[in-house]
């Protein structure tokens, strides 16, 4: 589930691949659009149009499944309320796109669309006519529209640091012999043409997308507009309903050396180097100190009474953590933890990529026999913790545990020994 | 365990494979039941000027600037369209619509569906552009509606007035 936003990008990207193919063998013409979709080859046309069709309602799914899943674990307030104002948008462009679409087959169910769209938005169609004008429309908002879209998709990942837009390998792969199966088993196909003056006795509604039509029909365009517009202000709003109150980053020049390492970390890229020293931007800070666990000078080797990171969370400073481990050795086990997985006794982080890898040697050549680290059960609260302890752990990444101290992982928890 | 994940993935994808293969297309929907027909009513029209031209004397004209000079001193807001349907008799549909714009200058836009039992109706469409006075426009026609099928009431002032397609 923490992949619905990559596999969003994956089949955008399958619809847009799929699209190309489709339109240049679409005649853009309202008289021969119809027939250019019934003549494509069933084996290869057809099965493109099927990918298109069902990628499309996938796309749906897996974005109101998204946007439910990041309002149920409370991912819209603080630092995140960019990324989901953001996203917003999208959730309209998406629907834009997919509603023009249908249009363009130009079957009855387009035409029972496109009459109650404009219903819905007060225009009055000349349902009496069929002109190429309103089709090179039609055209020109299916291009327009999603090319809008991934703009926006852009835009909505521009305050995370890594962004994931592309799905596991495997994920790919099932989604990809899913729409297969779906367009041998059950290919898609247009409904009689567009008639201008008789209406099919019922429409094949794609529900994915056209609900809201059967929904207007049961209300009213005025109610449709209200439930529409009610529930986009409800979205935007959400992040201001719910305030975070979090201490933010603190950069100390004199110890700022201006590396990078909290730039290059940090999952909301809230961190930035002005005048070759980090400068942290309070709105979009976490509060996750991931940036002080990078800090190459946040080591407790420092031989310096009052210990200042260049960058660190005021309350909870690297200072604090010293005198913590300190207080806790000697022991035979010293252990970390996220503060999203408490343990009893274990020293809490905001997030296991807060440990600057400094610590579990000190500890092992202070007195610990072993060090555990306990990052979050399932998914990392802070997206990257779990990767950027990986890649320090196994020397990939600056700052980097020695290679006197050996690792193993399992599942959410490190063992540290020392290596003689 | 790798076969437990492949189990458990699959459970996901089968699923998800059959909503969306069902509601892509289905259940159908109808806007009105078998037994039914409908009108639809859907027309843009430039309704008369509420105040009609008058010519300007020479001396107003001798007022404006040279390319200001129009013969015609036009008043640029339109009348409210008033349109009304008959149905077999009785009286369905009677709405005055303001032009468009904030000048009210702009096209009066008509759009209202009406579902009727299938069969045979008279139909009797009227439409006035002016202020007051009778109807301008009045189209009085016998129809053989069977269920499903829609008439669609169209009105373009150069063709003639009222147009009904079924």
């Amino acid at each position: 589930m923490r992949h619905l936003g990559a596999v969003g990008y994956l089949l955008f990207w399958m619809l847009a691949a799929s699209g190309i193919y489709l339109y240049l063998r679409f005649d853009t013409s309202a008289t021969g659009a119809y027939g250019s979709i019934g003549d494509l080859e069933w084996w290869f046309g057809g099965v493109l149009r099927s990918l298109h069709r069902y990628a499309a309602d996938a796309f749906v799914v897996v974005t109101v499944l998204h946007l439910l899943r990041e309002a149920w674990l409370g991912r819209f307030r603080g630092w995140r309320t960019f990324t989901w104002i953001s996203g917003v948008p999208l959730v309209w462009l998406l629907y834009a796109s997919g509603l023009v679409g249908y249009w363009l087959v130009w079957d009855t169910r387009s035409q029972f669309s496109f009459l109650a769209t404009m219903e819905w938005l007060g225009i009055a169609a000349r349902a009496g006519e069929a002109p190429d004008r309103l089709f090179s429309l039609f055209v020109f908002l299916h291009i327009g529209l999603p090319l809008a879209l991934l703009a926006g998709m852009w835009v909505h990942v521009q305050r995370l640091g890594q962004p994931k837009t592309s799905p596991p390998r495997g994920i790919t792969f099932a989604f990809m012999a899913m729409f297969l199966g779906l367009a041998a088993l059950r290919p898609a196909a247009s409904e009689p043409q567009w008639d201008p003056v008789r209406a099919s006795q019922s429409v094949a509604v794609d529900w994915f997308y056209q609900f809201i039509h059967p929904l207007m029909y049961a209300t009213s365009p005025a109610l449709l507009w209200v439930l529409v517009l009610g529930a986009s202000a409800l979205l935007l709003a959400l992040p201001y309903l719910a305030k975070q109150q979090l201490v933010p980053a603190r950069v100390d020049p004199a110890n700022c050396n201006g590396c990078g390492r909290c730039v290059a970390d940090c999952p909301y890229e809230a961190v930035t180097l002005s005048g070759n020293k980090a400068s942290v931007f309070p709105s979009r800070c976490a509060a996750c100190g991931i940036c002080a666990g990078a800090c190459p000078s946040s080591t407790p080797f420092r031989s310096i009474h009052e210990l200042v990171s260049g960058i660190e969370m005021p309350d909870l400073t690297i200072q604090e953590l010293r005198e913590k481990l300190r207080s806790a050795l000697p022991a035979s086990e010293v252990v970390f933890c996220c503060e999203h997985n408490p343990r009893p006794g274990a020293i809490a982080l905001r997030c296991l990529a807060m440990l600057p890898p400094a610590f579990v040697e000190y500890a092992l050549r202070n007195g610990a026999r072993r060090v555990k680290a306990l990052g979050c059960e399932n998914e990392c609260a802070y997206r990257l913790g779990m990767e950027l302890c990986d890649e320090r752990f196994a020397g990939r990444r600056e700052p980097h545990l020695r290679a006197t101290v050996r690792f193993e992982r399992d599942n959410n928890e490190y063992r540290f020994v020392l290596h003689r | 365990m790798k076969a437990l994940r492949f189990a458990a993935q699959l459970l996901l994808y089968v699923p998800l494979m059959a909503i969306l293969a069902y509601f892509s297309t289905g259940p159908r929907f109808s806007v009105v039941g078998p037994d039914e027909a409908l009108v639809r009513v859907s027309f843009i029209h430039s309704t008369q000027r509420r105040q009609a031209c008058r010519e300007r004397s020479a001396q107003e004209l001798a007022k404006l600037a040279p390319n200001m000079r129009a013969a015609l001193d036009c008043p640029r807001e339109r009348s409210p369209l008033l349109v009304e349907l008959e149905l077999d008799g009785k009286l369905v549909l009677r709405r005055e619509v303001q032009p468009s714009g904030l000048r009210r200058d702009g096209n009066a836009v008509v759009y209202e569906r009406i579902a009727l039992p299938a069969g045979r109706h008279r139909i009797v469409a009227r439409l006035r552009e002016r202020p007051e006075g009778d109807f301008d426009f009045v189209k009085d026609q016998t129809v053989d509606l069977a269920g499903g099928r829609t008439l669609i009431i169209d009105f373009n002032a150069a063709r003639g007035g009222f147009a009904f397609l079924i």
